[in-house]
Parts: structure tokens; sequence; C-alpha cells
């Protein structure tokens, strides 16, 4: 005979009163899926309670609370450097963050992932939120702005100098998936090049077929371009601002470019809005744009 | 309390003839597993409207991402039992020096999270990687390609069939082979017509899990192969990308992915329980 590994082959517990062994499985799987929608209650608190939306008592400083900030990636190093100066003025809170693309986030708020508040890499994917309710319309405000950058490999292999030279043949380009902010505003940029006389209105296309991958986030497109495994790539002048010597820029002039305007909101849900709102207050006041302005962001 | 000082009466007992309690028991206890792994599939079929998903099934890039998990999958499946049976074989017949430590490291493209895997194939076969470099001055370039994709499928599921494999010639009596020898078959012959046929259901399903992990494969290929619809974008990347655009699509393909893969391994383990059978 031959052995056989029991975790490997489909052979089954040597059961020989199946039908009865059937007969209670079905049963006491009846019976858990009576019970489970008790048993399933309690682990999800996020679930809309808009009731401390008006919370009388302000839990200001509560030792231990926890404040959840969703924020696109392209805010990660400046929304960081944030973090220790608004604990440091709101003793107790613990602010967290959860950093991706903006429209995973939408996408995980509106799945019920527990969030105080959203800043986004663009309008559309707070709209997205408040089209599930989860952020009251008209609370969000734009607190900064972003503008797009060409970027190369510091040994730049394709010499690519110009934004012409993205339509050379054969170029291994790494953009946004459509998606995400920086995606879209990528293909504004190619259409409003494409009107103009000096670049033709092949280049759009033609950028377009020299494109290798639609990565999901900025940051990853920034990392693949700094390992030199793309030519060139588009993303914001602040994500380029993090590795400046391990990549050249060209800048695309404001014509042509696109003005990422990034709004913040509180979540309706949010368990602690004051502190929500404390935060936003914090990121508008002057202390929270000088920061953002360090790391390459255009003040609100 | 008390059963604990009858304990090995009870044993004897349950030897003789099963025990209908225990087998209850049993069953409550197996429960709250059974329901955690199955209501989340419920979920997925519950939530997903049939008529989106009529629709979603005609989008072209759902199309695509089929397609292309299906194409890559077959590959990296092929390589591994290509390149891994050779492996496997050595690792269940020849003691060597060394042999559980080969073993071991074999096991860590399977414990490893699949991004370490991606990123250590894009510096190794990326354009300046260790071969990468090397394959980009001959003109060959890897990453970005649906080869790329199977590479990364390949890295992360192909030990799954080693290890089987592994398991499976080990399994085969010595002795069978030994008699086969002295009849004056070659060591090939002996391989094709005595290993192999005792060994190959076990093969099989160590084939079924590798190409089950290759179709779930996602880590090492966004981070290696990227992501590009009908080239790189396979199952898995579709899933995920359009669970932040559109969460029907995702559901679409994520059934998709459902059914196909429980098809196959229920299909598998029919032949496989024939098989046993008869052995």
């Amino acid at each position: 005979m031959l052995w056989l590994p029991s975790a490997v082959l489909p052979t089954e517990a040597p059961v020989k009163h199946s039908p009865i062994a059937i007969l209670t499985l079905l049963l006491t799987l009846l019976i858990a899926a009576c019970g489970a929608p008790a048993a399933q209650s309690p682990p999800s608190p996020p679930a809309p309670t808009t009731a401390p939306t008006n919370a009388p008592t302000a839990p200001t400083a509560v030792a231990g609370t926890t404040l959840t900030v969703f924020a696109a990636a392209s805010l990660t190093d400046a929304f960081k450097a944030i973090k220790p100066a608004f604990e440091a003025a709101h003793p107790g809170v613990t602010v967290v963050y959860n950093f991706a693309g903006a429209q995973q986030l939408a996408a995980q708020i509106n799945e019920g992932a527990p969030a105080d508040v959203f800043a986004s890499a663009n309008k559309k994917q707070i709209d997205v939120v408040i089209s599930s309710s989860k952020i009251i319309s008209g609370t969000a405000q734009t607190f900064v702005r972003n503008r797009l950058v060409v970027i190369t490999p510091k040994a730049n292999p394709a010499g690519i100098t110009s934004l012409k030279d993205l339509a050379k043949p054969g170029l291994k380009l790494i953009f946004e998936a459509k998606a995400v902010p920086a995606g879209q505003y990528s293909l504004d940029f190619l259409t409003k090049a494409s009107t103009l006389p000096e670049y033709t209105s092949a280049y759009s296309s033609t950028v377009l077929s020299n494109v290798v991958s639609y990565e999901d986030n900025v940051r990853s497109v920034l990392s693949k371009i700094v390992l030199g495994e793309g030519d060139a790539g588009i993303v914001y002048t602040t994500d380029a601002a993090t590795v400046v010597d391990k990549i050249n820029t060209i800048a695309i002039p404001d014509e042509l470019n696109v003005i990422a305007v990034y709004p913040i909101a509180p979540l309706a849900n949010s368990k602690i809005p004051d502190m929500a709102k404390a935060f936003i207050a914090y990121v508008l006041s002057p202390e929270g744009q000088q920061v953002l302005a360090t790391y390459g962001f255009i003040p609100h | 309390m008390e059963q604990s000082t009858t304990f090995p009466r009870i044993v004897t007992d349950r030897r003789r003839r099963p025990f209908p309690l225990t087998t209850l028991g049993l069953l409550l206890a197996s429960l709250p597993m059974l329901a955690y792994l199955l209501f989340p599939l419920l979920a997925m079929i519950l939530r997903i409207n049939p008529v989106t998903l009529l629709n979603n099934l005609t989008n072209p890039e759902i199309g695509q991402a089929i397609w292309l998990s299906m194409v890559t999958t077959t590959w990296s499946t092929a390589l591994g039992l290509g390149f891994g049976t050779p492996l496997a074989y050595l690792l269940a017949r020849r003691h060597f020096r060394g042999g559980s430590l080969l073993d071991t490291l074999i096991e860590l493209p399977m414990v490893l999270p699949p991004s370490v895997a991606g990123i250590a194939l894009l510096i190794t076969f990326g354009r300046r990687g260790m071969i990468g470099a090397w394959l980009d001055d001959a003109g060959i370039s890897i990453a970005f390609t649906t080869v790329a994709v199977v590479l990364a499928q390949t890295f992360v599921s192909a030990p799954f069939y080693i290890k089987t494999a592994v398991a499976g010639f080990a399994g085969v009596e010595r002795e069978l082979e030994q008699a086969a020898e002295i009849d004056g078959a070659t060591p090939a012959q002996v391989f094709v017509w005595i290993t192999l046929p005792l060994a190959w259901p076990v093969l099989l399903s160590g084939l079924v899990m590798t190409w089950a992990r290759a179709l779930g494969e996602f880590g090492a290929t966004i981070l290696f192969a990227g992501n590009f619809p009908g080239r790189t974008q396979t199952m898995p990347l579709a899933i995920y990308l359009g669970f932040e655009q559109d969460i029907n699509l995702s559901l679409t393909l994520a059934l998709i992915l459902l059914g196909v893969s429980f098809l196959v391994l229920w299909i598998v383990k029919a032949i496989l329980r024939q098989r046993v059978m008869t052995l």
C-alpha cells in the first residue's frame, strides 16, 4: 500500500454513520445561522451610529483616546510630522494613520472601516463617501494643494529631459491607475498637452502606449522609479521631494498641470467628533499649514 | 473530572463501536470554525445582484483578467511540475549533508509574505537586478511583462508542489523500486513505471495546491509585474483594483474565482477518491 499524507488527500475520516452526521451538521448549522446575527452585532460598533455627533460632553482630553485618520498616500510624510505636534497640543490623544490610495480609503470607509477623519487627494473620493452618508455634504474643506511632476531615475537610462521625450518609442513609463487621483490627473495633463501644437494631437496616445504598469498608489510609482525599473513616472511634487537625491524631475508647466486640491472632512459616525474637528482645525491652522509647506505642498 | 478516572475504559469502548454523542460533541466543536470559513463566502454570494453579475460578465477587463489568470497559472504549474519533480525526487531519495537545510530553504517562499517575494524578484530580475541587469544588456526585459507574472506565481507556488511531491516519493517503498532494478529496469524505467504511478495521486494533489496558490497570487505579482490590463492584471489584481472603483466588478470576479476554484478542487478530489479506492 502507498503511504498518503492525510492532509493532502481527500481521505475522509471513516464516518460510518454519515446520514446522521450530515443531518446533525445541517441542524447545527441551522442553529448557528439563527444565532449568527446576535453573535455578529457586538463587533460592529462603527456601524451608522449618528447619535454622538451632537453629544454634549466634549471628550477633550480623555486619556487613551485614539483618533483614526485615513489619509491619501501622498500625505504620508507631512501627516506623520503633524502627529507629534497635534498630540502635544491635545494630551491623551493618540493619532493613528491609515495611508493608502484615496480611492482605496473611500472604499474601506464605505465598507464600514472605522475612521474619524478622511483626508483625500481629490474631491471625487470625498464625494464617494458623501454618497454613502458617511461624510455629511458641506463638511469637507480644502486644506492643501499639490501639483504633478514627471520623474526619472537619477541615472536616467532613457535620456528623458523634456515632456516631449515621454513620447519616445520603447520607453517604460509607470503611471497610477485611473482610479487613483494622481492617475486621473496624469490623464488630464496628457489630454491638455495634446491640444497644444508643440505636442501634437497624438501625444497622449503615444505616451500611454509606453505605459507598462498602472500602479495602485503614488508611492509605489515613486519606489519603482527610484529602483530604476521604469524610465519615467508621474507623481506629486511632494512625493518627489522625499527622494530628491535619487531622481530627476521635469516640471510640468502650470498651464498643463493639474493642481490637485486636497479636501479633508470629519466622518459622520466618528465617536469623537470634537477631536476630529480639532485635528482638521490644526491642519488648517498656520502651524499645520507650515508643516505641509515644508513637505512641498501649496497652502490652501 | 469524573470522566478522567474512567478514561481508559471509554477509549476501549469507542474502539468497538462509534459513540454518537462523541460525534455530536465533535460536530458542535467544529461548528465555529466551519461557520467562520463559510459565512464570508456566503456573504459574497448573497451580496451580489444577479443582474449586475451577468452585466459584468461582458466587461472586457473581466474577460481579460480571467484569460490571463488561466494562461499564467497553467504555465506556473507546469514549471513547478517540470522543474520541481527532479528536486523533489532528489530530496526524497538521496540523503545528503545539508538536505534538511535545503528543505527549509525551499519552504521559505511558502511562509514569507508574497510582497517579500515581489521585492526579491524585482531586485533579482528587475532591470537593475542581480540577473536582470545582465538580461537587460542582452535585450531581455522581464519586469512588467506576462513572464514576470508567471515567475512571481512559480516562486510562491512551486514549493507547495515540491513539498508534497517529496512526501509522495518518500511514500513509495524503496523495495518496490529495488525489485524492478534487480529485474533489470533502468533508473528511468523504474521512475516512469514504478515510482510515478504509485506517487501520482499525491503529486496531483500537490499540483492542485500549487495551481490554487498561483491563482490567488497577488502581492508578488503587483510588485514585480505591475498592473496592466491584459498583460499583467490577473484576477486577484483586478479584484483588488476593482474594489476601489466598483465593488460589483470585484464581487463578480471574486465569485468567478470562487466557482472555478471550487470546481477544480472538487473534480480533482473526485478523481483522487476513485483512484485511491481502486488502489
